[in-house]
């Protein structure tokens, strides 16, 4: 079953076609990778369907029902979660209440409950808190959960921009590089992290530049080279597809 | 947390309680006049706190809520509606006890609109005004958004300063007191003084209390992460137009209230109250209360603006609160009331900005 069906997207700036009729689908439970050189369309492909950007044509479904054109808010309350290529935690928040805003579309108190503090906000709130707490132990970091998230070494960042966007307790993870400026110990955990989370049942999209770890974690790959799909396959298939070899290597000489 | 969030409120109405008692006792109970002033500032400010030192939305153009609540408590308590008596409005207006009669100084009849009625509706028309200006404006980011709110704190004072029904530069005055109960009453009175203080440190408590919870609620979490990084918090499902939105409404009623009140209290309200130099004042005052810092920028209100209003800045009352806005922003951008000051200081001398200053 698909989770996430992309149908014919296009998209234009200005005389650069970013996006050109593409295509694919995400099978539920799945690790699926999107890669290809740089411009290729990745994060334009991400922003559509985070709803940062609405396509020019063609249709986005989560779960079976249309989500382009939706607000990155609504998107989210529908069930998908993103990190960003270059991490974007709250600053003067502790990693703790970082991750407690992802609790954000789980919880109701509005504006008059928050002023009144209603005996059940403090409830709500002691459940958005032992919630976000209960992640930061899933990820191995609740040992930084009243450490300001901007003073926390950047390998560290990324877990805690993971455990924000896991609280969400998404269906779909949207993943933007995530072991970029990560050394190669680090990028075996949060390998290892990536693999827990689609134990844990969750969908997973990820856009990446190291191979050895797209390789190695994802069921599927989607090839983009100048805002076209040249490719779609499993890990191995790719490895051998010509046109993939060629957008990455250079033509060989005949 | 929670404990330590109501400590400070009893702290803080045990100081008020304080300063009234120490202030009748050194015979120098007209000081209470002017802190009751600074009282109803403070809501302004607090309100302010958070749309700009929680949320990150500057506005210069706070004066003007202030202002619209004011003025219209103020004509609307004021106008008389006597030559208009068989107007069905009026006397359907009459009837449901939004009208009163009065005798104005010179023993004059005069049939206006209750204060009750017109505080109700002035915070009303406020609500309606910052909806309206507030959508379109707090698109705008930075710079933009603050020349924006300028803009529309001009307009205000303009209109305010050119329309005769609304006194032009004389402002409106004679405007009677508020009764909130039977025996609690806003107005100037030597003799409701102390009543008067109580009343408005009453506001500000109950204002605090309020702004404090909605500080460690679930809302207030998603305004400071606006004001960190809008598009991840719009990516985590916070819509952030609308709570922008929201807080920016929420602030304008909380300067309508102050202006309503005060202009009771005053007995009359000018264009002063709608012009640009208000609206820097309070974001002065919050510069330097440290921004995201609802007791600092209470505390700093208060002390600065009792002393303006005693005169001790004499007229260089605007430049007083120019010069603080530059001296903050250059040496202490967080904010005064803060424990480690001092060093960020000293290390601005010492040597060039480091590496935490440039760090996003």
């Amino acid at each position: 079953m698909s989770i996430l069906e992309i149908r014919d997207i296009s998209k234009r700036f200005g005389g650069l076609q970013a996006l050109d009729n593409v295509s694919f689908t995400v099978q539920q439970g799945s690790i699926k990778a999107l890669i290809g050189p740089n411009g290729a369309g990745k994060t334009t492909l991400f922003n559509l369907v985070s709803g940062v950007l609405e396509p020019d044509s063609g249709a986005i479904n989560f779960n079976g029902s249309p989500i382009q054109g939706l607000k990155p808010y609504q998107v989210a309350a529908c069930g998908i979660a993103r990190t960003f290529q270059l991490i974007r935690l709250f600053p003067r928040m502790s990693a703790l209440e970082n991750i407690m805003i992802g609790r954000h579309v789980h919880s109701r108190a509005g504006f008059v409950a928050g002023m009144l503090n209603l005996p059940w906000t403090c409830r709500e709130e002691k459940e958005i808190r032992g919630k976000s707490l209960e992640i930061m132990r899933f990820l191995g970091i609740e040992g930084m959960a009243e450490s300001e998230a901007n003073s926390l070494a950047y390998g560290q960042q990324r877990i805690v921009e993971l455990g924000r966007a896991l609280a969400c307790e998404p269906k779909l993870l949207l993943l933007d590089e995530p072991v970029a400026g990560l050394n190669m110990r680090e990028t075996s955990e949060m390998a290892k992290l990536i693999v827990k989370i689609r134990t844990a049942g969750i969908t997973v999209l990820l856009v990446e530049h190291d191979m050895t770890l797209v390789m190695n974690i994802s069921d599927e790959i989607v090839v983009l080279s100048y805002g076209q799909k040249i490719a779609e396959d499993k890990p191995l298939g790719i490895q051998k597809n010509p046109e993939v070899i060629k957008v990455y290597l250079g033509e060989e000489d005949a | 947390m929670a404990r330590n969030k109501y400590l400070r409120i009893a702290i803080f109405t045990a100081c008020v309680i304080a300063i009234q008692i120490i202030t009748s006792f050194a015979g120098k109970t007209p000081y209470l006049t002017q802190l009751t002033m600074a009282g109803y500032y403070s809501l302004v400010i607090i309100g302010l706190t958070l749309l700009m030192g929680y949320t990150g939305q500057i506005s210069l153009g706070h004066a003007g809520f202030f202002a619209i609540g004011g003025y219209l408590s103020a004509f609307l308590t004021t106008y008389n509606l006597i030559p208009y008596k068989d107007k069905l409005v009026v006397t359907w207006l009459a009837k449901t006890g939004a009208l009163v009669m009065r005798q104005d100084l010179y023993g004059r009849d005069i049939l206006a609109v209750q204060p009750w009625a017109a505080c109700i509706l002035a915070v009303l028309v406020t609500i309606a005004i910052a909806y309206v200006i507030g959508r379109p404006v707090l698109k705008l980011k930075g710079h933009y958004l603050a020349m924006a709110t300028l803009g529309f704190g001009t307009i205000v004072y303009k209109i305010v300063l050119g329309t005769g029904l609304l006194g032009a530069a004389d402002g409106l005055s004679d405007i009677p007191g508020f009764r909130l109960i039977p025996g609690l009453e806003v107005s100037g009175k030597a003799a409701l003084r102390i009543q008067n203080y109580y009343i408005a440190w009453g506001l500000v408590i109950l204002g605090v209390t309020l702004l404090t919870n909605l500080i460690h609620s679930r809302v207030g979490r998603a305004l400071r992460s606006i004001h960190g990084a809008e598009d991840a918090a719009n990516a985590m499902g916070v819509n952030t137009s609308q709570y922008k939105q929201n807080i920016f409404i929420l602030s304008a009623v909380f300067a309508a209230v102050g202006g309503v009140f005060l202009t009771h209290f005053n007995g009359g309200i000018g264009p002063s109250e709608a012009s640009i130099m208000k609206s820097v004042r309070y974001v002065a005052i919050i510069a330097i209360g440290g921004m995201a810092n609802l007791w600092g920028a209470l505390s700093m209100g208060t002390v600065l603006n009792f002393l303006s209003l005693r005169g001790y800045f004499g007229s260089y009352d605007d430049a007083v609160f120019g010069f603080i806005l530059v001296v903050i922003m250059l040496l202490a951008p967080e904010g005064l009331l803060r424990t480690d000051l001092f060093r960020d200081i000293r290390k601005r001398f010492q040597h060039k900005p480091s590496q935490e200053e440039q760090s996003p």
